[in-house]
This record gives structure tokens, C-alpha cells and sequence, in this order.
């Protein structure tokens, strides 16, 4: 061969000496942008774009139901499965007798709902899939009121725009807590769960009350709800994104995907 | 105007006809040539066309000519979709990490029959940090970039594929000719890559069937199965479009054939890798950065 073929050989020892370091350049460089904010803001400009096509591609859509056949053997609790407060260790052992759900924030009429209460409601009863964000999915049947409903009976001022699920448990020593939009919060299959499986909600899936927010991953599906709080923003509120994990771990608050 | 562009296109023409005249260890009138056959009816990389102009009609190319392999759009689009994949592959193998369990049907976790699990390793992940984005474990972190980097493949993905069809590229490009399919020449052109020997001279203007199999099916299989297995595991898209988990049996069904399929792709990956290798790097390289290709010299005709 040649000079030309020297040529070839040297530049293929390139491309291969290129290609493994192109390869660890590849990982630092993604560490680093993900440690970047302005690339961690780009990256998050991305949720509000999945939001709105979500939402004009499913409109009022119901998630879909499943029948009793399709139930999960063993449905996994996961998250917090305990509360370790002293108040609501006491309503566990009183059989949450003289618990209420207060219903508070941009209301006409805060409410303070009695678990009796709640189960004098209309009741929706429905056989989901449950998402979690971590991949797996689990099939349960679900009965409550809808949100929508209670939302009603305390009648919104016209500045409410989101519905905050504040919680009785505690991760990393902070108060759980997640929000809803009315769209959301609206949506027919949002309902607050007092049963699941045709039993009293057990305590590992957030007894006495749960929120199931069909169209969303489980993250939203706040557990142990103590209070719920109607806001005109997220703003202000604990990290102000809206949900404990939001806060914490940048978890998307929409969570149609 | 057009005369200008003429005049420096006849330029750059007669330039790069002079470096590959220059090169060629023989002598001869041949010339360089822009094959129609193998462009991507790509308008806005007309250069080499008008030198052929003041040319008698075009010899049909040979060995060690160069020619126009891929037009811009491919090019755009290969090197987008490569960054974008890997970056999809990485990242997706961080949220596997959150369960690293597969199942099939509509639901599945920790007290359900896998049918593959991932062992995890000595750090409590099954991936290890050099295979995932980011490098330590951050299932958030990971979804930021995996549903971001989904709609650059979305969207750079429709777009070719309008184009590819529109343009006919798919199907001068894409799509194998019926005789192709035929089991003796699948079998031929099998048997001949596994001599390692590929199509040289003229033959090499064309994809050569298994190449236009593997082409096609990313394009047309693979890449689509992708995003409407990644748009199964949504749950409002579940909502909107339920056909789509339909199609694949239900949503862990989905996932464990998004998980497939992206291990089809890590395939057509490694032989991608293997076959530019094999073939020629540098002039493999050049056709995807710059359009232009050598088409590999006949054999025997090694003079």
C-alpha cells in the first residue's frame, strides 16, 4: 500500500480512539448536564408540552375498568405503608369514629366530613389499574365519593384552581402532600376511597381515605388524606411544586405519563 | 444568481474530480459522479449535479468512484435519531432499575410471576452507572430525560417518515423488491455476508436486501413499535387511546415489548457497528457526514 493507506489506518486508530473516548465523554458530559440547571429547565419544558397534548387527546376519556376476575392477587402498598403519629395511631385504634376529612382554602363552606359522612355520599365503585411510576401495575376495586362531589358541597370560590391532598404520614421527615387540578379534579373516576377490595381501606393503602386519580401514576394517588385544601396556586406551599415528590425528587406534577 | 451557483458548483465539482483523480492509482477519464439512483431526491444538496453538465452522457459508475449516497434529510435524521436513541437506551435502563421485573398482561408487580428478572448488582441496581442516565440511581432523573428525548424521537421520527414517503425515498430505498425476497438470493446475499463479502462497483449503489430489510424494519417496525409501546404504559394515554394497549395485550405487555424491542434495536446497533467496520469506516463515515461515498472497487480489479 501506499501513503494513502498509512493514511486510512492512522485515521481508523482515530475513529476507534475517538470512539471509546467520545463513549466516556458521552457519560460525564450527560452527569453534567443533568447537574446543569438551565438543561434540567429545558428538559422540564417538556412535561407542560406532554400535558397538553394528554389532555386534548383524552378529554373527559375514563381510564379503563376492569372486572373482578382481572383483580390483583396481592395488590403492593407502596411509599408510606404506616403513620407513626400519635393522633393518627389513636383514630386507627378507634376505628376512625371521630375522624373528619376537613375541607378547607377558596370555599363557600369549609367542611368537616365525618368518615360516616363520606359513606352517606353517592359512591362510585370502580375496578382500576393502578401505575406506578417505578413500572409495575396493580388491579384493585376502589369505592368512595367522588372528589368532584365533595368539591361541590363546599362550593369553590371563583379563585380556587387546584385541589391540595394534605396527608398524615411523613417521608424524610416532611409532610406528604399532593394536588390536584380541577380538571382532575373533576374527572369522574376521582374519587376519595374509603374501600378497597371490598374492605375498609387497610392502613398500608392509606386508611381512612385515599385520593385514586385514574389518569395519573400512582405518585398522585395520595394516601392517609387529612385535609384538602383548595388554592388559586402551588406557590408558596412547602416547595411549591405542588407534591411532596415534586419537591423532593423533581418528579413531573402531571403525571399522565 | 443561478449562473453564480453554476460556476462555484462547477468548481467544487472539478476540485473534488481533481482529489479523485489524484487518488486513483490508475489512470483513466473516469468521473465523478452524482448517481441518481442512490440520491435521496434531497433538494436542498443540489452541489455536484451541474458538473455534470458540460460532460457527455455519464458512464455508468465503477468501483472506487465517488457518488452521492445520502441526501441531507438522511443525514439530519440518522445522526439526530443516533443521539436520541442513546440517549433513550440509557435512560430507559435507569427506570428499569426502579423494577427491574417483566411481565405480561395488563398488570404485574413484586407477588407476580416474572418472566424476566434482572439480578441486581453489588451497588442495588440491575444496570450498571457506565449503561444509565444519570450515572447514579435517580428514576426522576431518568424520566426527565427519557420523555423529553421521546417527543425529539417522535417528532424527528414523523417527520422522516412523511418525508421518506412523500420524497419516495421508502420506497426506492426502503422497501426490497419482490425477486429479492426470494429464499435463493436471501440466501445468497446471507451466505455472501458471511464471507465478508459485500457488493462492490456498481452493485454497491444499492442497498443490498438485507440492508434494506434492516433499514426498514428500524424505520418502519422497530422505531413505531417503540413509541406506541412507551405511549401503552401512559396511563392517560391508556385513557385517550386504549387500542393501543389492546394492540400489545395490556400494559405490562407493552413494557416488556418496549423493553424488547429496544433490545432489537441494541442489535441492529452492535451488526450496524460490525458491518461499517467491516466495510470501511472512513468512507462509511464520510457518506453519512458529508453525502459523499466510494464505492468499493471490484474484486480482482485490485490492480
Amino acid at each position: 500500500m501506499s501513503g494513502g493507506g498509512k493514511l486510512i489506518v492512522s485515521r481508523r486508530r482515530l475513529l476507534g480512539a475517538g470512539a471509546a473516548g467520545a463513549g466516556g465523554l458521552l457519560l460525564s458530559g450527560c452527569d453534567r448536564l443533568n447537574g446543569a440547571s438551565g438543561f434540567r429547565a429545558l428538559l422540564q419544558q417538556s412535561e407542560g408540552l406532554t400535558m397538553r397534548v394528554q389532555r386534548l387527546a383524552m378529554g373527559d376519556a375514563l381510564a379503563r375498568e376492569f372486572t373482578e376476575a382481572d383483580l390483583s392477587p396481592t395488590f403492593r402498598a407502596n411509599g408510606s405503608t404506616r403513620v407513626d403519629d400519635a393522633a393518627y395511631r389513636a383514630h386507627v385504634a378507634g376505628g376512625f369514629a371521630g375522624w373528619a376529612l376537613r375541607v378547607d382554602g377558596l370555599v363557600q363552606r369549609p367542611l368537616d366530613l365525618p368518615l360516616a359522612a363520606l359513606q352517606a355520599l353517592p359512591q362510585r365503585t370502580q375496578i382500576t389499574r393502578h401505575d406506578c411510576v417505578e413500572g409495575w401495575s396493580a388491579i384493585g376495586k376502589w369505592q368512595g365519593p367522588q372528589l368532584g362531589e365533595v368539591l361541590r358541597r363546599a362550593g369553590l370560590l371563583p379563585a380556587a384552581r387546584f385541589a391540595v391532598f394534605h396527608c398524615a404520614d411523613r417521608l424524610e421527615g416532611k409532610p406528604f402532600y399532593e394536588s390536584l387540578d380541577l380538571i382532575e379534579a373533576f374527572h369522574p373516576q376521582t374519587i376519595l376511597a374509603w374501600r378497597m377490595n371490598d374492605a375498609p381501606l387497610p392502613v398500608a393503602h392509606g386508611a381512612p381515605l385515599r385520593l385514586r386519580a385514574e389518569r395519573q401514576l400512582g405518585y398522585k394517588h395520595a394516601k392517609y388524606v387529612m385535609r384538602i385544601e383548595l388554592r388559586e396556586s402551588l406557590a408558596g406551599l412547602y416547595g411549591g411544586r405542588g407534591g411532596f415528590w415534586e419537591d423532593n425528587r423533581d418528579y413531573a406534577w402531571w403525571a399522565g405519563i | 444568481m443561478h449562473g453564480l451557483a453554476e460556476k462555484v458548483n462547477r468548481v467544487v465539482g472539478s476540485q473534488r474530480r481533481g482529489q479523485a483523480m489524484r487518488k486513483r492509482h490508475r489512470g483513466g477519464a473516469r468521473k465523478l459522479l452524482s448517481c441518481t439512483a442512490m440520491s435521496d431526491a434531497d433538494p436542498p444538496d443540489p452541489a455536484p449535479e451541474p458538473a455534470l453538465a458540460p460532460e457527455p452522457a455519464p458512464a455508468p459508475p465503477r468501483g472506487r468512484d465517488l457518488v452521492r449516497r445520502h441526501g441531507l434529510v438522511t443525514r439530519l435524521w440518522h445522526w439526530t435519531n443516533a443521539v436520541t436513541l442513546a440517549v433513550l437506551l440509557m435512560s430507559g435502563l435507569m427506570i428499569l432499575n426502579a423494577h427491574p421485573r417483566l411481565y405480561w398482561g395488563h398488570a404485574g408487580a413484586n407477588f407476580d410471576p416474572a418472566w424476566l428478572t434482572f439480578a441486581e448488582g453489588a451497588d442495588g441496581t440491575a444496570f450498571p452507572g457506565w449503561l444509565t442516565i444519570p450515572s447514579t440511581y435517580s428514576l426522576a432523573d431518568a424520566r426527565l430525560w427519557h420523555l423529553t428525548f421521546a417527543w425529539v424521537l417522535v417528532l424527528s421520527l414523523a417527520l422522516y417518515l412523511v418525508w421518506a414517503l412523500l420524497s419516495g425515498h421508502a420506497w426506492r430505498r426502503l422497501v426490497p423488491r419482490l425477486r429479492e425476497l426470494s429464499p435463493a438470493h436471501l440466501w445468497h446475499d446471507i451466505a455472501e455476508h458471511a464471507r465478508l463479502r459485500f457488493p462492490a462497483g456498481a452493485a454497491a449503489l444499492h442497498y443490498n436486501v438485507l440492508q434494506t430489510l434492516a433499514y426498514g424494519g428500524v424505520l418502519f417496525v422497530l422505531l413505531p413499535v417503540m413509541v406506541l409501546t412507551g405511549l401503552g404504559m401512559s396511563p392517560a394515554f391508556d385513557a385517550a387511546w386504549p387500542w393501543i394497549v389492546d394492540l400489545f395485550g395490556g400494559r405490562q405487555s407493552a413494557r416488556s415489548l418496549h423493553f424488547l424491542s429496544a433490545m432489537a434495536l441494541v442489535a441492529f446497533f452492535v451488526l450496524h457497528i460490525a458491518m461499517v467496520l467491516l466495510a470501511g469506516p472512513v468512507n462509511e463515515l464520510r457518506s453519512m457526514l458529508s453525502g459523499w461515498y466510494r464505492l468499493p472497487r471490484e474484486r480482482g480489479d485490485g490492480a
